[in-house]
């Protein structure tokens, strides 16, 4: 399924806010992280995450750190901040709304709904 | 592909990357790291190794596409601040680490002056010997540095300092003649071979690895410019500072040249060796294109010398001013070529750029050949003294130098050996230098009579 690119722009922020929030996690495998929790229907360009991730340390929503991955190359690692936790409550409430609209719109159609979704 | 080497792709792509001035190293170091794990990861499905890389480079992302989001996002870097605020634990170590040897070596500068005797002959307030030993002295607090910053082993720093510590005893211990020229040749080699010895500490173990002695060329060529850069913008405070001064009837001068300038070219010393480490992307700019711009017109100076050389009569009859004036070009020419193979991407084939190097180093062979037939002419008229012979040894072992180099580079860029070989050639010749300024320091005082 090809999602829209403004979609994948607008859900960049809170999924990784919200992988960070799972736990400290380095570039790579926020990306692995990315594919599994969508069923590999996300597929992000592998540089476009990063200029993302030091938007979100200049906003100060998170702070970086230097560290030596398993094979001894240095590997940056990120982690959530207060205000990133903050951040990401936020979008949260957000997106909780909007996907309660949405919800709704397609609950009050009715058969229709089916129709449109290809059902019999 | 039998000759895909991995290593060597993803240094490519990064230097590619790199390019881009949005795109720190700091970038490029996760950049690259990521793209490792990638590749790996794909090698482990089972792809072979070229066919990994290209797919992870193509998930990475086109060039101009990355480097335009990093733009976008650092806005700031595409105009580099020469003073970023570095607030980790580390940087601020460093900072300390520098500035405290800076204000030894400038500490040090003003010592052999204060305890000499017959103060007030030369311009930093001593006498020719206690300028050596500040120079000296100022390279042991350059070697300390290394040492700390680097974390040299014990017998690096060790072999390092006790061979300066016997060039320094020569210098002051043998009983030159006052009006001879084997005192200034000695005081004029030592800090060659000093900063030589340096650059032992400055390798920290591994002297005998021709990367680790390019890195040590390329941080003089870096340093000079830092240096360069310093020293200009000293001099401007220092004339600002006498004519304030002056302008309240206050005469300045005496107080600059004995204390602010020895003082502040030793510490300039040591904060341009900082600064080579702390920013080294600023230089990388600044480098290749130094490099491109002289070359050049060294190579128009060569063939103008040489044209001057053989237009102006007998080679027997050679003004000495043109010789020295010859021998210092030849030494600048050589400095040059240094920098620029130490400032050029090993992997990348040969162009213009080299082909025109193999002008400049034949043109540069030619010159020295003329100074050397008009050397030995006067060797053969006058006999041999001190400054003929330190001027001959050292146009043979340029001579050595230029012909091995114009050899390789020719074949180089006829395609047919790897820059690597040329380099090799280049840094198996810096232990010369160290062993010839040496025999002049330590050897030919004696051998003609301290005269």
């Amino acid at each position: 399924m090809r999602i829209g690119k403004d979609l994948v722009a607008a859900t960049a922020t809170p999924l990784v806010l919200g992988i960070l929030a799972e736990g400290d996690n380095y570039g790579y495998a926020i990306l692995q992280r990315v594919n599994d929790l969508s069923h590999g229907e996300l597929e992000w360009s592998d540089g476009m995450l990063y200029p993302l991730l030091h938007r979100l340390e200049r906003l100060g929503h998170v702070e970086s750190s230097w560290h030596a991955s398993p094979t001894g190359r240095p590997r940056k690692h990120y982690r959530l901040s207060r205000s990133g936790q903050a951040a990401f409550a936020e979008q949260r409430r957000q997106w909780s709304v909007v996907s309660a609209a949405l919800a709704r719109v397609w609950d009050d159609r009715g058969p229709g709904a089916a129709l449109a979704l290809g059902g019999a | 592909m039998d000759d895909f080497s991995l290593d060597d792709q993803v240094a490519r792509w990064r230097t590619a990357i790199t390019a881009h001035r949005a795109i720190s190293s700091d970038d490029a170091d996760e950049l690259e790291g990521h793209l490792r794990e990638r590749i790996d990861a794909l090698e482990a499905a089972g792809l072979a190794p070229d066919e990994a890389f290209l797919i992870g480079v193509k998930r990475i992302g086109a060039v101009d596409d990355l480097s335009r989001e990093f733009a976008l996002e650092h806005s700031d870097r595409l105009w580099k601040h020469l003073l970023e605020p570095r607030t980790t634990s580390t940087g601020r170590r460093t900072i300390l680490t520098a500035a405290g040897f800076a204000a030894l070596a400038a500490l040090l500068a003003k010592v052999p002056a204060l305890l000499d005797s017959d103060a007030g002959a030369q311009a930093f307030g001593g006498g020719l010997v206690s300028v050596s030993n500040a120079v000296a002295l100022v390279l042991a607090a350059l070697g300390g540095y290394f040492a700390v910053t680097r974390r040299a082993p014990i017998a690096a720093w060790a072999s390092a300092a006790l061979a300066g510590a016997v060039l320094v005893a020569a210098v002051n211990l043998y009983p030159f003649s006052p009006d001879g020229m084997t005192l200034p040749l000695a005081v004029a080699h030592a800090p060659v071979a000093l900063w030589l010895l340096a650059g032992i500490v400055f390798a920290a173990g591994p002297w005998r690895s021709t990367a680790t002695r390019m890195d040590f060329i390329r941080f003089t060529g870096e340093w000079f410019v830092y240096y360069v850069l310093i020293a200009l913008g000293g001099a401007v405070l220092i004339g600002l500072t006498i004519g304030l001064f002056a302008a309240i009837d206050v005469d300045a001068t005496r107080v600059a040249q004995e204390w602010i300038l020895p003082c502040g070219a030793a510490g300039a010393v040591i904060v341009a060796a900082w600064l080579v480490d702390a920013k080294q992307a600023v230089i990388e700019n600044i480098a290749p294109v130094l490099t491109r711009a002289f070359t050049p017109l060294f190579t128009a100076l060569m063939i103008a010398l040489i044209a001057v050389g053989l237009l102006q009569g007998g080679l027997d009859t050679v003004d000495r001013n043109l010789l020295i004036l010859f021998d210092v070009t030849l030494l600048v020419v050589l400095g040059l070529l240094l920098y620029s193979m130490s400032a050029r991407d090993p992997l990348a084939p040969a162009g213009w750029f080299d082909r025109l190097q193999v002008v400049l180093l034949v043109s540069a062979l030619t010159v020295d050949l003329i100074v050397l037939i008009a050397m030995l002419a006067r060797i053969g008229e006058y006999g041999f003294s001190a400054n003929k012979t330190a001027s001959l040894g050292l146009n043979l072992i340029l001579l050595g130098n230029l012909v091995g180099a114009a050899a390789l580079q020719t074949r180089f860029a006829l395609g047919r050996i790897p820059f690597a070989t040329v380099e090799r050639w280049q840094t198996a010749y810096l232990p010369v230098y160290l062993a010839w300024a040496a025999v002049v320091v330590l050897m030919f005082p004696p051998l003609f009579a301290y005269a």
